[in-house]
């Protein structure tokens, strides 16, 4: 189907399944139950589930084909947000061409980053886009925010003013982010006995959107080009001493992951009119990076993920308090129960960075190809086993006959 | 007429003369060894041929066209592919995968972004790419990773990768190099039979004479930095120069 082998299709079809069922699969516990709050269906976490995707299917492209790694996406993000709150500011608040030309801005920045940062390979290249990405959140922070010529506005953050053109807005549009009419904020929620479901605009958005470049990143990994950039990672030598030119490989490959970042921004500033330089920090880079390893680098499905774990774990996981832990553990007897309370504190709550950060060593040493591998190693467990079972039985014949 | 055309060629590394004035000329649809003792500037040479390094002085003309200056993968587009001393293939890729990667390259040029296309789409590539592994006796292999591959068969592979691209000249760094008789004698077997199938030239640079004297047309005997003597192999042997230079320690 549409030019994939079986594996790609069934691949494809899953991940449409799961973004478009997202608002019952993630919300499985019953509202006010215990557990609700561990339900991760609401508008705004879904819809940072699916940027976050795509921003780090994105640098897969670049880091699982090439295995060039980036310390700089997260400035083609936030110059993403930028482009696109500016369109909001100049033009309307139409998501359409603020989105477009947060794509097509951001991967003219990453031409001109990336032309200057792949002269270099390896560590130094790491470290040359780590420069640009700091130097680009230096610029929107303070640089190019002052009086005279006021492009990011600073510390506040850009955002759309009363007094701004907005020259294309039509009199009736929604004055926020929307699509043609159809508000990004608009919810409608599906209440079903105890469970409630809430069916978001922006996030459905969203998800067709990392549906079409999801589908493009399938065409770029079984394509010609993907096998160069596999090439690439694999022996440069041999690629140039083949006849081919590894740099425009690499500077291809370099863009398409900023335009992808680009995108990711531009979707963020849609759900929420509002760009900040934090977005742009290293911080934000070395969590692109986090996602796509922990996911599995090189793999399709691995980056999305990632990115899905960590935003959990963020958001829902950073929310368990003591009072929670409490609860959880008051069938305890009292001194026992404030022991194993305290012995978990650290890594609840405020302390998510901790858990998440032993989450991510085991990864790295007992999965190094990150979930994906786990998934492939409890499936081939599970055959093993299965198979077991069935040879058990004739082993058992065998001695008798 | 030669194809290859190596004039006054000098390089200095630092204090180091690694060769001086060198005078080689490759005849086209011959087979020539350049052989000489360690550190006489045989890689040097040859990567002097293939855009890895630039000589001080001299020329290096192929095909009358002047390589110097050009990145190896320009001097690849010209015809001139390359074996090295420990084979470089794509070790993460299968070895079809390595058979495609240098027939796109001949038909594609040095870049192009076929990014939306499938491979297996490109039928007539894959079919060039399935009758070369069929020459190299590697279609049982087709699927596996190329790192996973035998010494002999990585050295088979990166020779099919080579002939795949249909180059006019092929040059070949020690390709027996640290491998088993058997492996050696295959490898020269493969070599000859490449030869009689088809118009190419071989420059080949060896330690081995076994493998030099079964294969060369004519042998360049480099010293310190200088062509001694060029001559046939049964010359070659004989002569006392390349006695006292070379064979000598053998002997």
């Amino acid at each position: 189907m549409l030019g994939l082998n079986k594996k790609d299709t069934s691949l494809l079809i899953v991940v449409a399944l799961l973004t478009m069922l997202a608002p019952f699969i993630l919300n499985p516990f019953p509202e006010g139950s215990a557990m609700a709050q561990f339900n991760a269906g609401y508008p705004d976490l879904m819809q940072r589930f699916v940027i976050f995707g795509i921003f780090a299917i994105g640098f897969n492209i670049l880091f699982g084909l090439t295995g060039y790694l980036s310390f700089g996406h997260a400035a083609f993000l936030g110059v993403g947000s930028y482009s696109a709150v500016w369109m909001f500011k100049l033009l309307s608040y139409n998501v359409v061409p603020a989105i477009a030309l947060s794509v097509v801005v951001a991967g003219l920045f990453s031409l001109l980053i990336g032309f200057v940062s792949l002269r270099r390979s390896g560590i130094y290249f790491s470290i040359l886009t780590l420069a640009f990405a700091q130097m680009s959140f230096a610029l929107a922070y303070s640089v190019l925010s002052n009086p005279k010529f006021n492009l990011t506005n600073g510390e506040t953050g850009l955002q759309v003013y009363a007094d701004d053109p907005q020259i294309l807005q039509g009199a009736n549009a929604p004055d926020l982010p929307h699509l043609f009419g159809l508000p990004m904020r608009s919810t409608y929620t599906m209440d079903l006995g105890a469970w409630s479901f809430d069916f978001n605009a922006g996030y459905y958005l969203c998800a067709v959107v990392l549906m079409v470049v999801f589908y493009l990143a399938i065409r770029i990994f079984r394509s010609p080009f993907g096998m160069m950039l596999r090439a690439v990672k694999s022996n440069q030598q041999r690629m140039n001493y083949t006849g081919l030119n590894s740099k425009p490989y690499m500077l291809a490959a370099f863009v398409i992951s900023g335009m992808y970042a680009g995108l990711a921004g531009g979707l963020m500033a849609a759900m929420d009119p509002l760009a900040g330089a934090e977005r742009m920090q290293w911080t934000a880079s070395g969590e692109v990076v986090l996602m796509t390893i922990l996911g599995g680098t090189g793999t399709l499905i691995g980056p999305v993920l990632g990115a899905g774990f960590i935003k959990y774990f963020e958001n829902i996981f950073s929310k368990i308090n003591d009072n929670v832990l409490h609860s959880w553990f008051s069938f305890l007897p009292d001194g026992l129960e404030d022991a194993v309370v305290f012995v978990i504190h650290p890594f609840i709550g405020k302390g998510w960075h901790l858990t998440l950060g032993i989450l991510f060593m085991l990864v790295v040493i007992y999965l190094p190809g990150g979930l994906v591998e786990g998934g492939q190693r409890l499936r081939g467990w599970f055959r093993r086993k299965k198979k077991g079972a069935d040879d058990a039985p004739s082993g058992k014949t065998e001695p008798a006959e | 007429m030669a194809i290859l055309r190596v004039k006054d060629v000098s390089k200095r590394f630092g204090g180091l003369k690694a060769l001086s004035d060198v005078n080689l000329s490759v005849e086209e649809n011959s087979v020539h060894a350049i052989i000489g003792p360690n550190g006489a500037g045989k890689s040097t040479l040859l990567n002097c041929l293939v855009g890895k390094l630039m000589p001080d002085t001299g020329s290096v003309l192929f095909d009358n066209n002047s390589v110097l200056g050009l990145e190896p993968f320009q001097i690849n587009q010209m015809g001139i592919s390359r074996v090295f001393q420990t084979p470089e293939i794509f070790g993460e890729l299968t070895v079809m995968e390595n058979m495609l990667i240098p027939i796109f390259a001949m038909r594609d040029g040095a870049f192009r972004m076929h990014a939306y296309e499938t491979i297996a789409s490109e039928k007539g590539i894959v079919e060039q790419a399935e009758v070369m592994l069929e020459e190299m006796n590697m279609v049982d292999k087709r699927e596996m990773h190329a790192a996973s591959l035998s010494r002999g068969d990585k050295r088979r592979l990166e020779i099919g990768m080579c002939l795949s691209q249909n180059p006019r000249l092929l040059l070949l760094d020690e390709p027996t190099a640290g491998m088993a008789r058997a492996d050696t004698n295959n490898t020269i077997d493969l070599l000859k039979q490449i030869k009689e199938e088809r118009d190419i030239t071989i420059a080949i640079i060896e330690h081995d004479m076994h493998v030099v004297f079964s294969l060369a047309e004519r042998i360049t005997v480099l010293a310190q930095g200088t062509p001694l003597v060029e001559d046939t192999p049964e010359n070659i042997r004989g002569h006392p120069k390349v006695r006292e230079a070379y064979l000598g320690e053998a002997a």
